[in-house]
């Protein structure tokens, strides 16, 4: 937390969790699915499915997707302009269980055919948590560059992927590991102060044992890396 | 962000001589690696959001859930007539608590300060000000960062958030740093500052969220309008030279505790008070969705 999270975030309202949080987890789907979305499959669950009509939560979480961010006037305008731009926009409740209680599971489909799903949870104020992408363990903010390395679990991957960041002076600010059984799937979380270089995360996509690279970047698309 | 009591501002101030704000100032710099310009550059940004979301306000629109829209307008009408009881600063105050309130009810742009649902009690305070004092844009600008410390320190120590601390959290909290703020701008130093947000927020514990619906609406809106008369009020009594007799960073830590001890169904749960009255229910009714 910083001083501009307590005098901010500037945001469309009602609601810091429900209407701020969601955009943000719409974007960071978005942003992670890397192309514009022609399908989107909203399942709400607990609190968002229970208050989201009347915070606004349906119009943010569309927003995010279409890839407004949280102080966008056009906010409420999302479900329109979605629809003007023949994007299917479907919601109904999460099949998930035991989820934080403003928890959305986002299933996208891109125009080249792209497919990405997420399990976003609003965790307060304006922060958010995606727990889950594409059914596998996630954790991260959105606040951060964030690497997430799918391996499977043998010796050798984190100090590949770490020896890189070093290298490339980029420093980490949290690191997660999970798997799922030994010698199975396994993922690597990597929250990072700086950028990743594009042509290091193609190096990484390559290397024996890593099956699939995800990466979260703070660059708008269009903008240049550096 | 370094502070966990007001006490550790205050002796930083003293010890280096330098203002309240400009301790703010200096944290934010080092926390975030921003120069001096930088972040007074975005603190100027939020005073101008503030600013324009209340010029843009719109009586004529009502929330989705059609429970909130047009209260300002009402006070603003009976405040223009000139027979209210109350003199035109107070009445304004509460006129433009409401508005943001209702802004943000109605998805405008706003800035959370500390929260969403909290969001007019700064503003109102700030530029009811500005309207009727000759006050220079920086000054302003450094009372949003005495607002911000002592926000920062109630969220540290306390909470900022309806669903862990009740609305004491929010509407007490914006209310004490608006009136920290209130008491910098009237002139008042280190000591007038903490004892005009620990009286506000004294006066505001044990306050419960308890909103209809499940929506930053009622009664959340018109309480804005509460804490921003507090502030006004506690800065004014700070300025008379009134302090609280309990230590400013104590009356935080009591807010904590009764945080703590409010049961849940009083936190945003919409399980108890306000939310389950007939009247409520009623709306609550109407406003179940489908989700198709």
């Amino acid at each position: 937390m910083n001083l501009f999270d307590i005098i901010g975030p500037v945001m469309v309202g009602p609601s810091s969790s429900h209407t701020a949080g969601a955009v943000k987890i719409g974007y960071v789907a978005r942003r992670l699915l890397g192309e514009n979305v022609v399908s989107a499959d909203i399942g709400l669950y607990g609190s968002f499915l229970a208050t989201g009509k009347g915070h606004g939560t349906d119009a943010a979480l569309v927003a995010g997707i279409l890839g407004m961010k949280m102080d966008d006037d056009n906010i409420p305008n999302s479900l329109k302009i979605a629809k003007e731009k023949g994007i299917k926009v479907r919601f109904g409740k999460a099949d998930i269980k035991d989820a934080h209680p403003n928890s959305v599971e986002i299933k996208l489909v891109g125009e080249h055919g792209r497919q990405l799903s997420i399990v976003g949870e609003s965790v307060g104020g304006s922060l958010i948590n995606i727990a889950k992408i594409d059914g596998l363990d996630a954790n991260f903010s959105g606040d951060f560059p964030t690497l997430i390395v799918h391996n499977q679990d043998q010796p050798g991957h984190v100090a590949e992927v770490t020896g890189m960041l070093a290298e490339k002076s980029v420093n980490i600010a949290t690191m997660q590991l999970y798997r799922a059984n030994r010698g199975g799937n396994a993922v690597m979380v990597i929250e990072c102060d700086q950028e990743v270089p594009e042509k290091y995360l193609e190096w990484l996509k390559n290397l024996d044992g890593v099956n699939k690279v995800t990466y979260y970047s703070l660059i708008e698309e269009g903008e240049n890396e550096f | 962000m370094s502070f966990k009591k007001l006490s550790e501002i205050t002796a930083i101030s003293e010890d280096r001589k330098i203002p309240f704000w400009q301790v703010i100032l200096e944290d934010d710099m080092k926390e975030r690696g921003a120069t001096r310009e930088e972040s007074m550059k975005t603190m100027g940004s939020m005073l101008d959001t503030i600013t324009e979301a209340d010029a843009k306000y719109d009586a004529s629109i009502r929330s989705a859930s059609g429970m909130a829209g047009g209260d300002g307008g009402k006070i603003e009408a009976f405040r223009m007539k000139g027979n209210s009881l109350i003199d035109g600063f107070i009445l304004e105050v509460i006129e433009k608590a409401v508005k943001m309130g209702e802004s943000n009810a109605c998805m405008k742009r706003i800035v959370a300060m500390p929260t969403a649902g909290s969001c007019g009690v700064i503003p109102a305070v700030l530029l009811t000000y500005i309207k009727h004092k000759n006050v220079e844009r920086e000054r302003i600008i450094e009372a949003l960062y005495v607002a911000g410390g002592i926000g920062e320190v109630i969220a540290t120590s306390a909470s900022i958030s309806g669903a862990e601390g009740g609305c004491q959290a929010e509407i007490g909290s914006a209310g004490a740093m608006a009136a920290g703020a209130l008491a910098y701008l009237e002139g008042g130093g280190n000591e007038e500052i903490v004892h005009a947000a620990a009286l506000t927020l004294k006066n505001m514990l044990g306050l419960t969220c308890d909103p209809v619906a499940g929506l930053v609406e009622v009664p959340c809106i018109k309480r804005n309008a509460a804490g921003a008369v507090n502030a006004v009020v506690y800065s004014q009594m700070a300025m008379a030279g009134v302090r609280s007799a309990i230590e400013p960073d104590e009356v935080i830590e009591s807010m904590n505790r009764i945080g703590r001890l409010l049961p849940s169904c009083l936190k945003e749960t919409g399980q108890e008070g306000l939310a389950i009255t007939k009247s409520a229910e009623k709306i609550t009714e109407r406003l179940s969705m489908s989700w198709q």
